[in-house]
């Protein structure tokens, strides 16, 4: 674990383990946890803003993986590198949350606390009431993000 | 016939409040009509869940109720057990208790006070914006928040839903030399929870004072946390088992969230404004003396200043953590045993939007049998739309967009926590 906390790297899975789609970034942490790649830390977020910014600090390179919803057909993927513009997915206000993660992007960025790079993987999801099930497609794009965060950090 | 006009103001949904809620305003000819704060959330059925689980699962599924407030609904769920059980916990087990509930208290009033509140203040649409001028002060909220943070895990074993809170105790207490970390932490926090005061009586706020009834805890000698006699500023004056006697729930047609009531003075008011006008003696020296500096007497019944009053409690449970840390000595046993028995028990702590009040009935094997939970922001629900009742018809001729910020405002003074408060009643419709 003190060897993980002192990786370049962390990625961040961000969801609600109850509703629906919106585990999507959780499943990603655990199925990489399982993995054990070396050299990353990973870490599980239900979304509080606030303590995202305490766990990129001093990190070389952090992703952060969430679920969308943008109208997109469910499983698709988008990739953002978060670079000068604002942050482009709106939809990452909806939090139950008072300070969610599009929130705590920009405040980083505002007080110059963001990690050196930020990338985000959204999996489009559909179903997010309390007790859904996780759609098949957002399954895969679970899969299919394991799959690029460990060829980008080259394990 | 002249033709009426009327305007509707339309938040939808409302931002900067934990859960998913709305709120609408009519006004017609020039009129306050009629005030709704809907809560939307999915009725939550955490009463029927405990049922036929065991009692010693009570604090970990409660806990789920609320990612902000976890250790809140632990607490009254685990006092509640005991008292079913006959159970004391007492000496430094309950002091960590305290412990972790300062953590709890500061992590939630920070975060209100500097991301979700201060920026209604100072003209800003949110923290984000505001941290542009005033840095330094979010740096502080967010090193602040942190330290809280940084308790509830340690004690509580992890950040989110943490699980080492149980009936009797803990599963582990730690050491003397683990927590002085935290103490030298904390010492820092209560000078930052010094100047946060200072910055929170630096807002601007508007004239309004309704006569409140506040309703809080009140412990014979300390700041009220996490036990005491239920007592109002009416002269109510009871034990916690007492509650449902002289408090009810009713359901409205427009929310999820069920009204609460307290008897003929029908809305009531629960949490900072409350504890502090109910105790405010209660409060170490230290939090007093920072509370006159900022202006407020002992009582204060202005719910703009209730920023404040939040500061003053960040404060109080910085140095009430401190306190001990500093005096702890390690018990000899994690947790008292507990021994099934069938009885009813009431618990009820002060979470940091108010009274959370809890009732469990246990059979003789320990399962539970019937629960029944009262969140903070449900007893608040209708005094919120009193609060918008009484503040908008001297301002109903100030600009739309105006108004619509004093009434976000108005709400967020509550720090009202939606996800707790969904309920769902059951219904008995009689057909005459």
């Amino acid at each position: 674990m003190a060897a993980a906390a002192k990786s370049p790297t962390l990625v961040i899975g961000i969801g609600h383990p109850h509703r629906g789609d919106d585990a999507a970034g959780l499943l990603v942490a655990r199925r990489l946890q399982r993995q054990a790649p070396p050299r990353i830390a990973i870490r599980e977020s239900t979304g509080d803003g606030l303590s995202l910014l305490d766990r990129w600090q001093q990190k070389d390179r952090v992703f952060l993986v969430d679920a969308i919803q943008s109208g997109a057909p469910e499983g698709t993927l988008h990739r953002f590198e978060l670079g000068q513009g604002p942050t482009p997915f709106e939809a990452c206000r909806n939090t139950p949350h008072g300070f969610g993660v599009a929130e705590a992007i920009e405040l980083a960025r505002t007080l110059g606390r963001l990690p050196r790079r930020l990338i985000v993987y959204a999996i489009e999801g559909r179903a997010f009431g309390i007790g859904d099930a996780l759609s098949a497609a957002v399954e895969e794009a679970v899969l299919e993000v394991v799959r690029r965060i460990c060829a980008e950090v080259e394990v | 016939m002249t033709r009426r006009r009327t305007k509707t103001l339309k938040v939808d949904p409302l931002t900067r409040v934990e859960g998913e809620g709305s709120l609408f305003v009519k006004i017609k000819d020039g009129c306050l009509h009629d005030v709704q704060l809907k809560i939307y959330e999915p009725p939550r059925f955490f009463e029927a869940f405990l049922r036929g689980r065991h009692f010693s699962e009570a604090p970990d599924i409660t806990a789920r109720i609320c990612g902000i407030c976890p250790i809140a609904y632990q607490m009254s769920a685990v006092q509640a057990v005991e008292d079913a059980l006959g159970l004391a916990v007492d000496g430094p087990l309950r002091e960590l208790r305290r412990l972790i509930y300062c953590g709890e208290w500061i992590e939630s009033h920070v975060l209100h006070v500097y991301m979700l509140h201060a920026p209604d203040f100072l003209g800003y649409s949110d923290a984000i914006r505001m941290a542009q001028e005033h840095g330094a002060e979010v740096e502080r909220g967010l090193a602040l928040k942190k330290i809280g943070n940084e308790i509830v895990s340690f004690l509580g074993g992890r950040e989110i839903h943490p699980i080492n809170m149980r009936v009797g105790g803990f599963y582990r207490v730690p050491t003397r030399r683990e927590l002085d970390p935290l103490a030298e932490k904390l010492r820092w926090a209560c000078d930052a929870a010094r100047d946060m005061v200072r910055f929170a009586a630096s807002l601007p706020f508007p004239e309004f004072e309704p006569e409140y009834t506040f309703v809080s805890l009140r412990h014979p000698a300390e700041y009220p946390m996490d036990q005491g006699r239920l007592v109002s500023n009416r002269g109510l004056d009871i034990a916690v088992s007492d509650y449902e006697a002289h408090f009810e729930e009713e359901h409205v047609a427009h929310s999820n969230a069920l009204h609460a009531t307290y008897g003929e003075h029908g809305d009531y008011l629960v949490g900072p404004l409350a504890r502090y006008s109910l105790n405010f003696e209660r409060l170490t020296p230290g939090a007093q003396e920072a509370a006159r500096e900022a202006g407020l007497g002992p009582v204060c019944r202005n719910p703009f200043q209730s920023i404040v009053v939040r500061s003053v409690e960040t404060l109080y449970a910085c140095e009430e953590a401190l306190r001990i840390i500093e005096s702890y000595e390690q018990p000899s046993a994690a947790f008292v045993d507990a021994t099934p028995r069938a009885g009813t028990g009431f618990g009820c702590t002060e979470a940091p939007r108010g009274i959370l009040y809890h009732r469990y009935q246990v059979g003789a094997d320990g399962s539970i049998l019937a629960a029944r939970i009262v969140p903070p922001t449900s007893q608040n629900q209708k005094r919120i739309e009193q609060d918008l009742r009484e503040f908008l018809p001297a301002r109903l001729g100030v600009p739309e967009a105006e108004l619509t910020w004093q009434c976000e405002q108005a709400i967020r003074n509550y720090d009202p926590c939606i996800s707790c408060a969904t309920h769902f009643l059951k219904l008995k419709v009689d057909r005459i």
